[in-house]
Order: structure tokens, then C-alpha cells, then sequence
């Protein structure tokens, strides 16, 4: 395409030569009618900046400039874009990028840091190049802070005194409402049934790490069950796909028996690490709901495709199923299958809910008015953009 | 008979073994679930050990210090691989009653830093990028664009105010969470049919396993 417009160019002008349209001497040479092409429009508003990223090391400037008008809607089409790089504002300097048209930014890597630099862009249409957009100096500095990020900096820091102040709050014994989740009352519902039937009731934490929040949450609830678990003298079987987690599940339901004055009746052999393969677990898990018959299953934590296989089974057993997952995907399965389900941060409010612990509950309490201030701000920016002032979205955009 | 016919067909009986669940529980199926139990908890082991043991503890440690080379882990020096090899020689601790609790440590330094790393990027992918995408154009209601644009801001806020645990639901905001339960179950729904259709193709894989590749009768 870029060796064809030329051609159509030449072509056209050999042909005016040839069949001068009126006004013009059909003797005048062929060099006149090229010199009387236009030149496509000039790019417009041109910026040369320095360029922040993370580990930056000063070495890029980033470009950013308006399209020529000519590009893609004028008269003349813009093939490509030249940019330019010189160290004094009246060089032309050294071609440091080709740009395909419909391009209005470009970072130039590997310029020296701390040097000064001085741009040129044109639009070029395969004959004739528009007037350069000059821009400079720029000069490349090596950031320790990344700019670009101070919204999440901001936004952090919003968070974070929310959390302290509630947590603080909480710890002085101020009442912290927080509305009942309906599923809740179905955990304690379902670890009576399971006593009421002489069966055991069956936790399974997920299967995601130590590090994932959900399973932290989900160890938090898992505190709460064993406890009524143990008051009811129940077996609490908690089958694990992660060591760590068993070791931190050991700790918890331990820890629980021994609150609930029970501690003799803590079974180490039900808090069990089955395997780290997924469907491995799955299958394991399964058999226990078959041979050991819970008559309650509680799923809470990090769930993947094995979600449906704990449910389905489970509902044949004819069990009571709560589950609970952040994982959105694997939500509806838990909807479909099970009798109650806690929705995403269903699951943390409700590690906060049962506990009342203070830290719990600052977080839980931050988080809430988290979502105040992204309601506000989205409702603003709705309403700006609405005004056409769309650069407020702009500032929540990071690298 | 070759090896890959011997594979092919344990393989097969295994699938079969485990598909017997779906009658019921039997001795073909609890075979089929220790075995792959078993073998998934010894691959583990090994992957773990060659994966993150070996590299980040064992061979700066002992092996490369033998051989006089003592730098590795990207030029950190060696005794700095001692510091995440005693935290995970420290989580065995509990097999001691005695000094049960220094375990523990371990385990917070795990659970601390790995959500102390978490929170600037979960920031950004869920609030930042959020509120970036949220912020759409409504005014334009004479185009199709403008509408899909106030459905989605208005299932995002209302979604938003669902999860809103400080107020009871009552009002305009219990209005407002019972349109963003009404989109969650769109969204859910949605989401149902097309995992349905993936665990689908799953099932067609396994039967082509069945019948072409071990029966060959298609």
C-alpha cells in the first residue's frame, strides 16, 4: 500500500501533465506540477516528556502530539509518521521512529538520562512531508517515585486510615453495625442438624494457599464452626489440599475445642492433607461425603472447577450445603447447587460478623466506606464526562 | 502389545473406574481415588522439592558451596537462602508441644507478606481500574451506546451497594442492592451456561479418549 500511493501520486501527476485541467499551461513542466502538491497537514499540540515506569531508569521520553488532519479524514493521506531527535532546537537531528497513521504518542527509548532533547514530527504521505511539530527540551531523569501511581498512593492511604480508625474504634468497644448475612444462620442451622443425625460435618477450606485471603477468611469461620462443633460434640472432619493450610486448620480448630472447654474432644486425624492435585482432592473429598456421610457441608474459601463436583456429590448425600467463594466463576454452581451461599465478600463480612474482632471489623467497616468514596467518584466522573470533562477518568489511569 | 496400547488402556479402565461414581460409590472407584491420590501426593513432593527446595535452599547452601561457587538466587549470597529454609524448617515445630508455638512465626511472616505484596496491585486491579471503567458517558441516550453505557452503571453501583455491609438494606438503598442482586444473577447465569458448555467439551474429550483412541470404533 505504501509503495502504491507513490506510484498513484506520479501517475496522477504525469497524467495532469499530459491533460491539464483549465488554468494551467500544458507546456509547464512536470517539476512544477509535483511542487504544487500539497503537503498534508501538520500534527498539532505536540509534548516531549519525561517517561515514568516502574524501575525507571531515565532513559525514555515519552511523545505525545494531536493527528494531522489529513489523517485518515482529509484530503491527503497520511502514510506515516517521522520523529526526530536532536540535541539543539534548530537541528533536524537523527530519525528515531517510523509510525503507522492513526499514532499520537511514542516513547523514545534509550536516550542518555539527564540530557537535553529537542523533537520534530511530521506526517508524511509518501511524497511530501507536512511541517515539523517541534517540542523540547525534554530531558530523561531517573524517578524513584512513579507518579503515575500516586492514585493507588492516595487511595491507599484513604483505606488504610479508614481501617485504623475502626479497628481503634472496635478495640474501645464501640458497637460496629454490621447487618446479619442470610447464610450465616444457615452454618449454625446445619452443624445442629448434623448432631441432631449423629453425623459428622464436613468443612472444606478451599484450595487455594495460605496467602490467599479467602482461605485466611475462611480459617476464621472455620474457628467459629469448630467451636459450636465442639460444644455440640459433633466430629468436624476438615480435609485440606495444602500443607500449610492444614498446619494453620490444625491450629485454628485446636485452638477453637480448647475455648469451647472441650479440648479433649479435638481429633488431630480429622483435620487431614489429601493431595495438591486439584481433581485429585476433588475425588478424594467426594468419597469422604459418600462414605463418611456429613450431614452438613460447608465450602468456604477458594474454589475452581471442583466446585461442582463438591456440590453435586454433596447433594446426593442429601447433606445441608453452605458454601461461600470469592471466585466469581465458580459462584453460580454454589448458587445452583447448594442450600445457602455466601456471595464474594460475603465471605469476608462474614469472618468479621462472627468473630467481632477488631481488626476484622476495621477492615470490614474500611472497606465499606471503601466502596462510598469509589461510588462518589464514579457518580463524578459519570456527571464530568457528561459535562465534557472526560480527564477525570484520566487520573485513575496507572501503569 | 506395545507400551502406549498397556497405557492407553489402564488409562481407559481408570476413567471408566472413576466415571462408576456417578452410579454409585464402589470398590472400582475408591481404587481409581487412592491411586491417583497417592501418586498426585508423590508427584507433589517431587515437584516441590526440584521446583522450590532444591533451587532456593539445598544448592546455594550446600551443593554450589561444595563446588566453591557461593553466590546464586539473581547475586543474593547464600546464607540468605538459610533465612526462608529455617522458617520452613521452624513450620515442623508443631510436631514438638514444647516449642509448638514458634511455628507460628513462620506462618505469620508467610500470611503478612504475601498480603502486605497484595495490597497495591489489588488497589489498582480492582478499585483503580473500576472506577477508570465505570465512569462511562450516559448523556448519550440517543444512541445504543449511551444505554448499554447507564446499564452498566447502574448495575455497577447497584452490585456495589449490594455488598454494602454497614446499612441495613432498606429504602433506597435496599432498592438499589436488590437491582445489583438482580445483575449479579444475570451475570451469573450467564457465567453458568458458559462453564456448562466448557465442562461439555471436557466430557466429549474424554469419550473421544474412550472410543476412538482406546476402542477405535470411531
Amino acid at each position: 500500500m505504501r509503495a502504491l500511493l507513490p506510484a498513484l501520486s506520479l501517475s496522477v501527476s504525469v497524467l495532469l501533465a499530459l491533460f491539464p485541467p483549465a488554468g494551467r499551461a500544458a507546456d509547464a513542466p512536470l517539476s512544477e506540477v509535483v511542487r504544487e502538491t500539497a503537503a498534508p497537514a501538520a500534527v498539532t499540540g505536540l509534548q516531549a516528556r519525561d517517561y515514568l515506569d516502574n524501575n525507571d531508569r531515565g532513559d525514555k521520553i515519552e511523545l505525545s502530539w494531536c493527528l494531522s488532519a489529513d489523517d485518515g479524514a482529509g484530503a491527503l493521506s497520511v502514510l506515516e509518521y517521522r520523529v526526530w531527535r536532536s540535541q539543539a532546537p534548530d537541528e533536524q537531528g537523527e530519525l528515531v521512529a517510523t509510525l503507522e497513521p492513526g499514532t499520537a504518542a511514542h516513547v523514545d527509548t534509550g536516550v542518555t538520562p539527564g540530557v537535553a532533547y529537542y523533537y520534530r514530527v511530521e506526517a508524511f504521505d509518501g511524497a511530501l512531508s507536512s511541517p515539523a511539530a517541534t517540542a523540547g527540551p525534554a530531558v530523561g531523569r531517573i524517578n524513584l517515585f512513579q507518579t503515575s501511581r500516586l492514585p493507588v498512593l492516595v487511595l491507599s492511604l484513604a483505606f488504610f486510615a479508614m481501617v485504623i480508625w475502626f479497628t481503634r474504634l472496635a478495640a474501645r468497644g464501640t458497637n460496629l453495625f454490621v447487618r446479619r448475612i442470610p447464610g450465616l444462620n444457615a452454618v449454625e442451622e446445619a452443624v445442629g442438624r448434623a448432631t441432631e443425625m449423629g453425623r459428622p460435618v464436613l468443612y472444606v477450606p478451599g484450595i487455594g494457599e495460605i496467602d490467599d485471603i479467602q482461605t485466611i477468611a475462611s480459617l476464621t469461620i472455620l474457628s467459629h464452626v469448630a467451636k459450636i462443633a465442639a460444644e455440640y460434640e459433633t466430629p468436624l472432619i476438615v480435609p485440606t489440599a495444602r500443607s500449610v493450610v492444614m498446619s494453620a486448620a490444625e491450629e485454628v480448630v485446636k485452638e477453637a475445642y480448647a475455648e469451647a472447654g472441650h479440648p479433649d474432644n479435638y481429633n488431630p486425624d480429622n483435620i487431614r492433607y489429601l493431595s495438591d492435585a486439584q481433581f485429585a482432592f476433588a475425588g478424594a473429598v467426594s468419597g469422604i461425603m459418600m462414605r463418611e456421610r456429613p450431614a452438613a457441608n460447608l465450602y468456604l474459601g477458594a474454589f475452581w472447577a471442583e466446585s461442582l463436583l463438591f456440590a453435586e456429590t454433596g447433594f446426593e448425600t442429601k447433606a445441608i450445603q453452605v458454601a461461600g467463594t470469592a471466585n466469581v466463576s465458580q459462584l453460580p454452581f454454589f448458587v445452583t447447587a447448594c442450600d445457602y451461599t455466601l456471595l464474594g465478600e460475603e465471605l469476608y463480612a462474614a469472618s468479621a460478623y462472627l468473630s467481632r474482632e477488631p481488626k476484622l471489623l476495621g477492615g470490614l467497616k474500611g472497606s465499606d466506606w471503601m466502596k462510598v468514596i469509589t461510588i462518589c467518584i464514579i457518580v463524578a466522573g459519570v456527571v464530568l464526562t457528561a459535562l465534557g470533562v472526560p480527564q477525570f477518568g484520566r487520573w485513575f489511569f496507572t501503569q | 502389545m506395545n507400551m502406549t496400547l498397556i497405557g492407553t488402556t489402564l488409562a481407559a479402565l481408570l476413567t471408566i473406574a472413576v466415571y462408576s461414581f456417578l452410579y454409585k460409590d464402589n470398590p472400582f472407584y475408591k481404587f481409581a481415588e487412592h491411586l491417583v491420590v497417592g501418586v498426585s501426593a508423590g508427584y507433589y513432593l517431587v515437584i516441590y522439592y526440584y521446583n522450590f527446595i532444591d533451587p532456593t535452599v539445598v544448592s546455594p547452601v550446600f551443593r554450589l558451596r561444595i563446588g566453591g561457587d557461593a553466590i546464586l538466587l539473581g547475586g543474593v549470597d547464600w546464607w540468605m537462602a538459610l533465612i526462608p529454609g529455617l522458617l520452613g524448617l521452624i513450620l515442623y515445630a508443631r510436631f514438638f508441644p514444647k516449642i509448638g508455638w514458634v511455628s507460628r512465626w513462620a506462618l505469620g511472616i508467610y500470611v503478612g507478606g504475601y498480603s502486605g505484596l497484595g495490597i497495591a496491585p489489588v488497589m489498582q486491579a480492582r478499585v483503580l481500574d473500576q472506577i477508570r471503567g465505570g465512569a462511562l458517558p450516559v448523556h448519550a441516550l440517543h444512541t445504543g451506546q449511551g444505554w448499554t453505557n447507564l446499564l452498566l452503571v447502574v448495575g455497577l453501583l447497584g452490585t456495589l451497594t449490594y455488598f454494602f455491609f454497614s446499612l441495613k438494606h432498606k429504602g433506597v438503598l435496599g432498592g438499589l442492592a436488590r437491582i445489583g442482586i438482580v445483575f449479579i444473577m444475570v451475570g451469573f447465569g450467564a457465567s453458568f451456561g458458559y462453564t456448562v458448555m466448557s465442562r461439555v467439551s471436557l466430557l466429549i474429550g474424554r469419550m473421544n479418549f474412550l472410543l476412538h483412541d482406546w476402542l477405535r470404533i470411531v
